[in-house]
């Protein structure tokens, strides 16, 4: 068991979330015969859930200033049906209906922002309202009628990396480059840190934890990349989910690299003390809840991009669905405690779970509970490990 | 009927707290219908023999005896207190202010009838309780729409509510206007014609004077002195006197200060509590602080020293009315506590947990917190500088921890400390403000603390520090401002202070 702790390093937390979404992978793919490791089921997977935890990126950054934004899947409709009729209707090319989308997605966060950082309103208050307006809005402009979007956009929500290069891979080409530059980079961060370890006073890891690390994850992006470049021809990794994958990268650099991201978790920590460092609290709300909404646009453009038209009930919901991804991922109610990559890994337990439930024929109903249950149980366990509740804050 | 003339003894009073005797031997005898002052610094005690009295420390947490009333006094709690008729009214009012002053007056002991509340009966008996303290307010309404003197008026009729015999009143005019205090202090004098026994507390010495029938002066945890008085004709050097007479022994490091030029000067600050309105807490405040220079404030608790600073730091607390800053002899406005820190000063709060830390972080991340631009590199923050910076400040303050990637909630009081004076002397600022910067810490964390004040000083960096303990300001500081009710009173140099000289202007006499 402990070298099993060294080898995993980090957070017991972050790493317990890992190993629970790679059991549910495993049982769900032995109780479906092998239906679940599929290339097309993961890349259906993948571009399913892409939206969903596009939102959850933004929401755990407004979950760790101490808010909540309830409008997402509002704005999200919103910005997906404007862009739908902008195209349709108005017959803008589609790269600027794209543009009008998260403008739209820009404004109603200024709309949000304001009334939480300028006037003190609360998130939770704020952002129910614009739930409420947004959709009504939906219905309004739509006149509660789908609206076909623009074919091009079909390549964002439900695309596919373009086939060159030779054929004895066996696979997609585009999907084995991402595969082993992933592999690469993440070896070159681990030697970072393992150096970086020694100037630290104290406890450096042994290098073979960190050669056993190196090989297990990069032995699971190789997998991957073989699941999802060894599909039907045609098919690779899937557009959407390289869009995440660009999205995930820049907003984990964001919270643990930038001043910015300091300011989020320093005024979720302790706002009065973050506001005697010289934070600007209100600046760092107002942007929080901007950047959410344009996020919320963002994946309003991929759902509309996959299901080909825009609908007047698009995004019902979803606003559960990634604050679930949030606190599943260890984030704190309190504010102050939580990451991108552990909030990732708890959307993905829940896209998991859905599909897992699916393949194995289960109901939306029964679903809906179970999902409920999975919640509840790992923020329970969350509140019980207290200690290492600080998810993977940790920057490297 | 009594005969005895006195209502409460309390007799060998013994109250130890793990590693502290905060009370040792008090006797307290207060006389039937009298007014009893009770004066002494801040953590001598006081509060302490209040709990013990009113039963917040239940009975057998303490050692000695109380004999209120002729009955031997055995409170568990505050409620049997309360029904023996004593009433304790708090520095900080305990009232809902969303609900009436009927409500609040009645809380806890709602009048019922067949298990409803009987309102018109609780409004009738408000306007009579409200008519013995002198307000003729309609008793609908809500406390949030009473002034400050208001609400504390309301308090005493509460208290009168329970057929209080004896009122323990804890700095009842700290809060208080100048009209509303002497309010306040005829209506004590009205209780006591109607057999209401008070007990004060109270910094405030010209009115202890004005209105006291009795003084007992607790130092330390012992009674030092009680005596009868007369109102009007009471010697307040003499009280002042029993409340700080104690020597500073060598708890303090030796330095020599060489002062140089002028750096910080502060002129005719005005600031308004954000509260209440009207109410000035920084009156016309002007003072200067030279480099090199350690400069005290001294001054009682809600004398208006933090509330000073922390508007100082870019208004960061008030409503600012007025006054100038000048650094290094330029004028400068400071909005934003981002401005303060921009331009040299840096503040270290009294309220390390809540205001100074964030208690979620570790210790390489609290310390480069209050100026990030310094370790940023092209937009991101390079966690090599971070690493380096932090265990550097740590080595210098010499912070006892594992290493620098342990949280900051697991260190002692005085680590803690030192991490966010780390914080601060990373923005390399010229001006420091410490706060009350040894609240909480153990000695010997002290004297660390001390001596990182002094060698701050030597590199030339104006230090402010703002200090309750006068032994502290006196072994510590090269210069002292006294300050009270939000005026500073006076400008002592320490070799030539002494505690009677500062406590003296801390407390402003009537003379």
């Amino acid at each position: 068991m402990q070298r099993i702790k060294q080898i995993l390093g980090a957070d017991l937390r972050q790493y317990t979330m890992v190993l629970a979404l790679a059991a549910l992978i495993i049982v769900f793919n032995i109780i479906s015969d092998g239906r679940m490791l599929t290339s097309s089921n993961f890349q259906n997977l993948l571009s399913g859930n892409a939206y969903v935890l596009v939102l959850a990126l933004g929401m755990l950054m407004v979950i760790v200033i101490g808010q909540i934004d309830l409008s997402v899947g509002s704005v999200a409709g919103f910005a997906g049906m404007v862009m739908a009729k902008a195209a349709h209707d108005l017959n803008m090319p589609w790269y600027v209906a794209v543009l009008v989308a998260l403008v739209i997605g820009a404004l109603a966060g200024a709309w949000n922002g304001f009334f939480l950082a300028k006037l003190g309103i609360p998130g939770f208050i704020t952002t129910l309202g614009s739930m409420m307006m947004f959709r009504g809005a939906v219905i309004w402009i739509s006149r509660s009628i789908s609206v076909p979007a623009p074919d091009e956009l079909r390549f964002f929500g439900a695309g596919y990396l373009p086939e060159w290069g030779p054929a004895f891979t066996g696979m997609n080409n585009s999907t084995l480059l991402l595969g082993l530059i992933g592999i690469i980079v993440f070896i070159v961060f681990e030697m970072k840190k393992y150096r970086q370890s020694a100037s630290l006073s104290g406890d450096r890891a042994p290098l073979w934890t960190v050669i056993v690390r190196i090989a297990i994850i990069s032995a699971v992006i190789g997998y991957f990349t073989w699941l999802f470049g060894s599909g039907r021809v045609g098919t690779s990794f899937p557009i959407p989910g390289v869009i995440l994958l660009i999205l995930v990268i820049l907003y984990h650099i964001i919270t643990q690299k930038t001043m910015f991201g300091r300011h989020v978790y320093a005024v979720g920590g302790n706002k009065s003390a973050a506001a005697l460092s010289g934070v600007n609290v209100s600046k760092t709300y107002f942007l929080t809840m901007m950047n959410m909404s344009m996020l919320s646009a963002v994946a309003g453009i991929l759902f509309v991009g996959r299901s080909t038209a825009a609908g007047p009930a698009d995004g019902t919901s979803w606003e559960m669905d990634a604050i679930a991804s949030v606190f599943i991922g260890g984030a704190a109610v309190s504010g102050g405690v939580g990451t991108i990559l552990a909030t990732m890994v708890g959307g993905m337990v829940m896209a998991v779970l859905n599909n897992g439930l699916m393949l194995m024929g289960v109901g939306a109903d029964k679903t809906q509970v179970i999902k409920g249950l999975v919640l509840l149980l790992a923020v329970t366990f969350d509140v019980y490990n207290k200690r290492s509740g600080r998810g993977s804050a940790k920057s490297k | 009927m009594n005969e005895n003339p006195l209502i409460l003894e309390m007799r060998g009073i013994t109250k130890e707290f793990p590693g502290v005797k905060a009370l040792d031997d008090v006797t307290l005898t207060v006389a039937r219908d009298s007014i009893h002052s009770i004066c002494g610094e801040n953590g001598a005690g006081k509060s302490t023999l209040m709990k013990v009295l009113s039963g917040v420390y239940p009975y057998g947490t303490y050692d000695g005896k109380i004999l209120f009333d002729d009955k031997e006094a055995k409170f568990k709690n505050i409620k049997e207190s309360e029904q023996a008729g004593i009433a304790i009214i708090h520095q900080e009012l305990t009232m809902i202010p969303e609900l009436s002053i009927t409500e609040n007056i009645f809380m806890g002991n709602e009048i019922t009838r067949n298990g409803l509340i009987d309102w018109n009966e609780e409004r009738k008996r408000t306007v009579d309780l409200l008519d013995k303290v002198g307000l003729s307010l309609n008793p609908d309404t809500l406390i949030k729409h009473l002034g400050v003197g208001q609400q504390q008026l309301v308090e005493i009729a509460k208290a009168l509510s329970k057929n209080v015999k004896l009122l323990i009143l804890d700095e009842p005019t700290s809060a208080l206007n100048e009209d509303d205090s002497a309010n306040l202090l005829n209506l004590m004098r009205g209780l006591k014609k109607n057999g209401i026994t008070c007990i004060m507390i109270s910094h405030k010495l010209n009115e202890i004077a004005a209105i006291s029938d009795a003084v007992t002066v607790i130092r330390d945890g012992h009674t030092v002195d009680s005596y009868e008085v007369v109102a009007g004709a009471v010697d307040e050097n003499k009280i002042i006197r029993s409340m700080v007479g104690r020597s500073i022994d060598n708890r303090y490091p030796e330095h020599e200060s060489n002062p140089g030029e002028v750096i910080f000067e502060v002129s005719d600050w005005c600031v308004e509590d954000p509260e209440v309105e009207g109410r000035m807490v920084c009156k016309n405040s002007s003072f200067y602080v030279r480099a090199g220079e350690i400069v005290g404030f001294a001054g009682l608790m809600g004398a208006g020293r933090t509330e000073l600073m922390r508007s100082i730091f870019g208004k960061n607390y008030g409503i600012y009315r007025g006054g100038k800053i000048r650094i290094k002899g330029k004028e400068v406005t400071l909005n934003s506590v981002e401005a303060a820190i921009k331009n040299g000063i840096a503040y270290v709060p009294e309220d390390r947990k809540n205001l100074g830390l964030n208690l979620l972080d570790t210790i390489r991340k609290t310390v480069v917190s209050a100026d990030l631009k310094k370790i940023t590199s092209r937009g991101l923050l390079d966690s090599d500088m971070e690493l380096s910076e932090a265990e550097e400040y740590c080595k210098t303050l010499r912070v006892k921890c594992a290493n620098v990637d342990v949280g900051v909630n697991t260190l002692s009081g005085g680590n803690q400390q030192k991490v966010v004076l780390s914080k601060w002397l990373f923005t390399e600022p010229d001006v420091l403000i410490l706060d009350e910067p040894t609240r909480g810490i153990d000695v010997g964390a002290k004297y660390e603390i001390y001596k990182i004040i002094h060698e701050l000083a030597a590199q030339g960096k104006a230090v402010i520090m703002v200090s309750s303990e006068l032994p502290e300001l006196l072994g510590v500081v090269d210069r002292i401002y006294t300050i009270f009710e939000g005026s500073i009173t006076g400008e002592l140099m320490a070799s030539e202070a002494d505690q009677e000289s500062l406590m003296k202007r801390m407390t402003v006499t009537s003379g």
